[in-house]
């Protein structure tokens, strides 16, 4: 099979493989997201509003070295504005695989194990001096902070990447699965429907997409769940983005289906079925799927624009987009710059998936040979 | 070569019939009919809403309002904003050209930077300049739009060196000209520095490659073979042809200026089209959003043909060709 020593092909090229297997690495974060992120997404605590992110330590006040990273709670100083103070009479220290609030894995699998979580220092458990609160209601760790609702950015930052993978995945699946079917059957029958499909693909390629995609979901209500919302962005997706795959396979049929070995087969009586499934698609795979590979970074960036304007993933669902979206006011971003931190992880996974894309169309490559450069 | 001009202009009209009929179309399907926008402000009696609905012909099939509006659009009226509660025409005009200013800044910066840094990187090809280039260039390609939005307007909020958003300052209006001018660029600077990264990134990293294929063809080695100075081989024969992909890219990248300004515009506060797109969807405002689209749509056409034209001009075997 075409498609199977196209794989080994990418997998035999050593950056491919290193990305493919950084992808697949932050897939898997992605759904134990229950799992990594301490806490519920979607909880709000009061007492945390805008909270800067914990200080991690190690060298306590009197310069004493703890192999277990430590940190002093915040203490509200001033509610009108929210700033904090660290409380420095009160420790907390860092603990792996902690049982935690219960949180829903995937597929209906739910877990109380999480990979970090606090406990209150030894030293104040020896002394027995427990507060009060820390029994009625546990301190929660902000590795990055809270935002303005009390929730913990962390646990929305590693949810937020469920929505991004998912339309990514669900957009190439589509967009590859409507190109590379359309664009076969254009390029190998012809004739009328290959002309009216081609002219639709020019359509949907030269318009201006931001702007499109704004008119359609204008067109739908502005409150929508988060499984139709998700469904919506990605046929969005598809929509823009299934002629480009479709014009590469139509290309590849074409030149394919006056080769010999094409030729042969129709003299020896193949249908159009046997010579489609047997000899054009499986050679035009690889393009048509490299094609609808580069076409990753775009979705992620489409998702996270949309929802950062507020037409995409609904709040109270976490999404890289819509947590930007507390970042748009100037004094909340002044005062509390990590909000920006789903900035990073957007930018992060579109240049991975960039990386991923190029490499792949370069292992794929045969005159590009990843030897060294002749000049 | 003007035959074929003439040609691509009219399929992109066409182009740009079909684009509007589809907008319409999806927007016609919304459940409910504008009015129901107006409901949370106004309550209207179903007598007053039924003539509404007759005087603006809500109650017409999809095709017969598309028809009217195209013999609208044609006869240059482009709706009536809901929102605004004014012709789109002037909710549109002093969107349309704070944007163009936008977007002629940012491609000003665009090809000013991103020529110069194509060329030096592809003299310096596999070298460390090199390299250099192609990390600084991946990391402007994948950094999304808002998300540099948004770190210069932290960084305009900490330096104190940039307005923070807007066209000019309150009351400049009646200042002296050249006074008002440089206030107008000093709130361009960082919008149009933002919107300029990613256009950048694409011509320079295209023009390196382009020209480091061009810099090993025969006709080059010919040309240095014969004693030519090297800047001579380098604008004379090299450039030239490097140029071709660059300017293709061209119509691509006013289109997706100004589209991908739409962003910028919201994050940076910048009275241009695509912060008015972004609030016409939110505030489900047709008329407006099918001018936009119209705008965008025709920027983007207007952009393919420039850079046909341009082509023909650049590379004589185009004009026959086509």
């Amino acid at each position: 099979m075409a498609s199977a020593s196209g794989f080994r092909r990418i997998w035999a090229h050593p950056r491919a493989r290193r990305l493919l297997v950084a992808a697949l690495g932050v897939s898997l974060l992605a759904l134990l997201a229950g799992f990594i992120a301490p806490y519920d997404p979607r909880t709000q605590d009061r007492e945390a509003v805008k909270m800067p992110p914990h200080r991690l330590r190690f060298r306590d006040a009197e310069g004493r070295f703890h192999l277990r990273p430590f940190f002093h709670p915040w203490r509200i100083v001033d509610r009108a504005r929210w700033r904090y103070e660290e409380d420095r009479s009160r420790r907390y220290e860092l603990v792996f695989f902690v049982r935690g609030e219960p949180a829903p894995l995937f597929l209906g699998v739910r877990t109380s194990w999480h990979l970090f979580g606090v406990r209150s220092a030894p030293s104040a458990r020896r002394a027995g001096v427990f507060n009060r609160e820390d029994r009625e209601r546990p301190l929660r760790f902000y590795l990055l902070g809270a935002d303005p609702l009390g929730r913990d950015v962390f646990s929305r930052l590693v949810h937020g990447a469920r929505p991004a993978l998912l339309i990514a995945a669900l957009s190439l699946a589509g967009a590859f699965l409507i190109g590379f079917a359309l664009g076969g059957l254009a390029g190998y029958y012809g004739g009328i429907g290959d002309a009216a499909l081609m002219r639709i693909a020019e359509l949907v390629e030269s318009v201006p997409i931001l702007f499109l995609l704004l008119a359609w979901r204008a067109a739908l209500p502005l409150q929508l769940s988060v499984e139709v919302s998700l469904f919506t962005l990605v046929a969005l997706f598809v929509l823009v983005s299934w002629a480009a795959v479709a014009r590469i396979t139509r290309g590849c049929v074409l030149s394919l289906k006056t080769q010999d070995f094409v030729l042969s087969a129709l003299a020896l009586g193949a249908g159009p079925g046997w010579i489609l499934r047997r000899h054009l698609l499986p050679n035009a795979l690889t393009p048509a799927l490299i094609q609808a590979t580069v076409m990753l970074p775009s979705f992620l960036l489409g998702e996270a624009a949309l929802s950062f304007l507020g037409l995409g993933v609904p709040e109270p669902e976490p999404s890289w987009g819509n947590m930007l979206t507390a970042a748009r006011d100037l004094s909340v971003l002044y005062a509390h710059p990590w909000l920006l931190a789903p900035g990073f992880a957007i930018w992060g996974l579109v240049l991975l998936f960039t990386e991923l894309g190029e490499a792949v169309r370069a292992a794929s490559d045969p005159r590009d040979s990843h030897s060294a450069p002749l000049m | 070569m003007w035959v074929l001009v003439l040609r691509r202009s009219i399929q992109a009209i066409g182009l740009l019939i079909a684009l509007s009929f589809v907008t319409f179309l999806a927007l016609a399907l919304t459940p409910g009919d504008p009015l129901a926008q107006m409901e949370g402000r106004l309550s209207l009696s179903p007598e007053v809403r039924e003539a509404w609905r007759r005087q603006w012909g809500w109650d017409q099939p999809v095709l017969v309002r598309y028809g009217r509006w195209l013999a609208q659009v044609a006869r240059g009226h482009l709706g009536y904003s809901i929102a605004y509660q004014m012709p789109v025409s002037e909710v549109i005009g002093a969107r349309l050209g704070a944007t163009l200013l936008l977007t002629v800044a940012a491609s000003v910066i665009a090809w000013g930077v991103g020529l110069p840094l194509g060329i030096v990187a592809a003299l310096r090809a596999h070298t460390w300049i090199d390299r250099l280039h192609a990390v600084l260039m991946t990391v402007a390609l994948t950094t999304p739009r808002f998300f540099l939005a948004l770190v210069a307007l932290l960084l305009a909020m900490v330096t104190g060196w940039f307005p923070l958003g807007g066209l000019h300052s309150p009351g400049i209006e009646t200042a002296p000209a050249v006074p008002r001018i440089l206030d107008v660029i000093h709130h361009l600077v960082l919008p149009a520095l933002v919107l300029s990264v990613h256009p950048l990134a694409v011509i320079s990293t295209h023009l390196r490659g382009a020209l480091v294929e061009a810099l090993q063809a025969d006709f080059v080695r010919t040309a240095r073979a014969k004693g030519l100075p090297p800047w001579v081989l380098l604008w004379r024969h090299a450039l030239r042809p490097a140029l071709a992909p660059v300017i293709v890219l061209l119509g691509y990248s006013i289109g997706s200026l100004l589209s991908g300004s739409a962003v910028v515009e919201t994050v940076l506060a910048w009275p241009g089209l695509g912060q008015l797109a972004v609030e016409a969807a939110l505030a489900r405002d047709p008329d407006v959003l099918m001018a936009a689209v119209l705008a965008s749509g025709a920027a983007l056409m207007f952009g393919n043909v420039t850079a046909d034209v341009l082509l023909m001009l650049n590379d004589p075997r185009a004009r026959i060709e086509g």
